[in-house]
């Protein structure tokens, strides 16, 4: 186990580095100048030069990645060119909101999915099975931002039971920050529960025709109990695999229902970030979720490792 | 059928007429042709909506702001008096290119890549697994979004970074089902009659491999589709004032209490669409037996 650990520990590091390296790269080796951006088309070669000097974009490349890696390793990610707010501090004023819609809407849509897998494996070719997968098939196709306006449509605009933009944080009052996120996750949960709920059904299908199982039900054991304990956590193997996935899905979900609930979250900043140009707050964004992103899918590599003890060999 | 059941004459004609096992598995139903349909409609006025008696997609009426869908505009008309109608199908254009270009060089590169790790293994598989590793990394939509707050958006900038994006997928795709053939005896004889690895992979392994790409491609467009919507939703596909679902869907979405129809009506046909061409990959999927496992 100890040594698994260090193997995925150090291919870890590795890949952060790649992506670190990456987002440097990203902003730095694309077409486009950015003291040009920031000056405007028609700024004068001196001032040009100097707003270079000044972001240290004349020095050489490899200086320039190692100074902004030592700068992301404390947590300096430097400033936006137009507020001139440092990066960090933007991010992580914003990252709480974000974080919360996504365990909301994971949760949520694990909510929908696990429940309803268990039930139609246990009763695959059923009519409940059939009407759940026909949910499951419509929803597959309806793309987040619509399923967001659509819940808008309906439940904020219509019966008005929930508030359709705004945000309150949790810590001054939990009952509204919940109402102002209830649709937001909803949204997101109900794009991501078919793949769960269709992986989870399938692998729970091979599980049930188990020997054990069997074993089981002649033991007399019920068949919620034989469902929950015996079956589900041997079936969950492709669907912790994909949760980990789906939360690249989430990211993406989160950057437009922020933007259409008007949820201050760093998918809306990040949003906002590209519209004006400002790349370093765009470079910090990108970092710092692409580095999140890597995170959630190691520990969802150790889940793997708890759940199935084969894969530590 | 029962009905006749103690008529033995009856029983062996019906079971005569009673199509044999093989046969219902060929036929594709309406949950093919349905679906078949609406892609050919999108696709036929999306290719002609130049000759179409359309009015202009960007041309603004003042005379008529904001109405109802009625007689003269089926699907009325958007805040600035433009034809929905006619910006639906002109937006079908990008959704359609977009989708479809995509996923095509997509294909292209990761069938290569995927052809020649399942093939040769060793050395050249661990570098293309590493690679596709590297790219998977980052969270694509992130990308296209640095991107194109770099480059500015455009409709070739979005088809090579969200082709490049799908590559490993279809890299996988193409790995897997390569060495699955691989190891036929066809390719054993051929490889023992003399046949180079170029013949090998030319002849005999693309044309087994290149069936079930084509049918998880359309997955891959469904899922191009959508994205690019998002994108153009968030304002980085095509620039204001051209037309497309997501753009359309996002200037709706402004008076959404008043004039739900707006976004809703672009949002429906992305919505048909993306279903269709799910209907179709899993219909043909079933048929040729592409197992989800072989991924």
């Amino acid at each position: 186990m100890m040594s698994y650990f260090l193997r995925k520990l150090l291919r870890l590091g590795v890949v952060l580095l790649v992506v670190a390296a990456a987002s440097f790269l990203l902003m730095t080796l694309l077409p486009g100048d950015v003291a040009l951006a920031l000056l405007g088309n028609d700024a004068t070669p001196e001032a040009v030069a100097q707003v270079r000097a000044e972001l240290g974009l004349d020095q050489p490349l490899l200086l320039r990645y190692l100074h902004w890696l030592g700068g992301f390793l404390r947590g300096d990610l430097g400033r936006s060119y137009i507020t001139q707010v440092p990066v960090m501090e933007s991010i992580l004023d914003r990252l709480p909101v974000t974080i919360e819609l996504m365990l909301l809407s994971q949760g949520l849509a694990l909510l929908i999915a696990v429940p309803a897998g268990v039930l139609c494996a246990y009763k695959a070719g059923s009519r409940i099975d059939q009407f759940a997968n026909a949910v499951a098939l419509l929803l597959l196709a309806a793309p987040v931002f619509i399923l967001a306006i659509l819940l808008m449509f309906l439940f904020a605009l219509k019966l008005r039971w929930l508030p359709s933009t705004g945000y309150v944080p949790f810590m001054t009052d939990p009952v509204r920050n919940l109402a102002h996120l209830a649709l937001p996750a909803l949204a997101i949960a109900l794009a991501e529960w078919p793949s769960l709920f269709a992986v989870l059904r399938a692998d729970m299908i091979r599980t049930l025709q188990q020997d054990y199982i069997a074993l089981a039900k002649a033991k007399g054991l019920g068949p919620a109990f034989i469902l929950f304990r015996h079956a589900l956590r041997p079936s969950s193997f492709t669907l912790v695999t994909i949760s980990g996935l789906q939360i690249a899905a989430t990211i993406a979900g989160a950057l437009v229902v922020e933007t259409i609930f008007g949820l201050p979250g760093i998918g809306r900043m990040l949003t906002g970030a590209v519209y004006n140009r400002d790349m370093m707050l765009v470079q910090g964004c990108v970092a710092v979720i692409s580095v999140g992103y890597v995170l959630i899918n190691f520990g969802v590599d150790l889940i793997y490792a708890l759940l199935d003890p084969r894969v530590r060999q | 059928m029962s009905a006749f059941a103690d008529d033995p004459g009856h029983e062996t004609a019906s079971a005569m007429a009673a199509p044999s096992p093989m046969q219902v598995r060929d036929r594709l139903g309406f949950r093919f042709w349905l679906p078949a349909v609406w892609i050919a409609i999108v696709v036929a006025l999306a290719t002609t909506a130049n000759l179409l008696p359309l009015p202009s997609p960007i041309e603004t009426d003042f005379a008529a702001l904001s109405n109802w869908p009625d007689r003269t505009h089926w699907f009325g008309t958007d805040q600035l008096g433009r034809d929905i109608l006619s910006r639906a199908i002109f937006g079908a254009r990008i959704s359609l290119t977009v989708g479809l270009l995509a996923p095509a060089l997509g294909l292209g590169i990761g069938m290569l890549l995927g052809m020649a790790a399942g093939y040769f293994r060793g050395r050249v598989e661990a570098v293309i697994a590493a690679a596709m590793d590297a790219v998977m990394a980052f969270p694509g939509i992130l990308v296209v979004l640095a991107v194109t707050a770099y480059v500015g958006a455009s409709v070739p900038l979005l088809v090579i970074v969200l082709g490049v994006l799908t590559v490993p997928t279809f890299m996988r795709v193409a790995r897997a089902n390569t060495l699955v053939f691989a190891q036929h005896d066809f390719v054993l004889a051929a490889r023992a009659m003399g046949a180079t690895h170029w013949r090998v992979l030319s002849l005999e392994i693309l044309p087994n491999v290149v069936i079930p790409m084509l049918i998880y491609a359309l997955l891959v467009i469904s899922r191009i589709i959508v994205v690019e919507g998002v994108l153009s939703f968030l304002g980085l596909s095509l620039p204001a004032p051209w037309p497309t679902w997501g753009n359309m869907i996002a200037d709706g979405q402004v008076d959404l209490a008043t004039l739900p129809y707006i976004p809703f009506i672009p949002a429906a046909l992305m919505f048909l669409t993306v279903l269709s061409i799910n209907l179709i990959g899993e219909r043909l999927r079933a048929r040729t037996d592409l197992r989800g496992s072989a991924l």
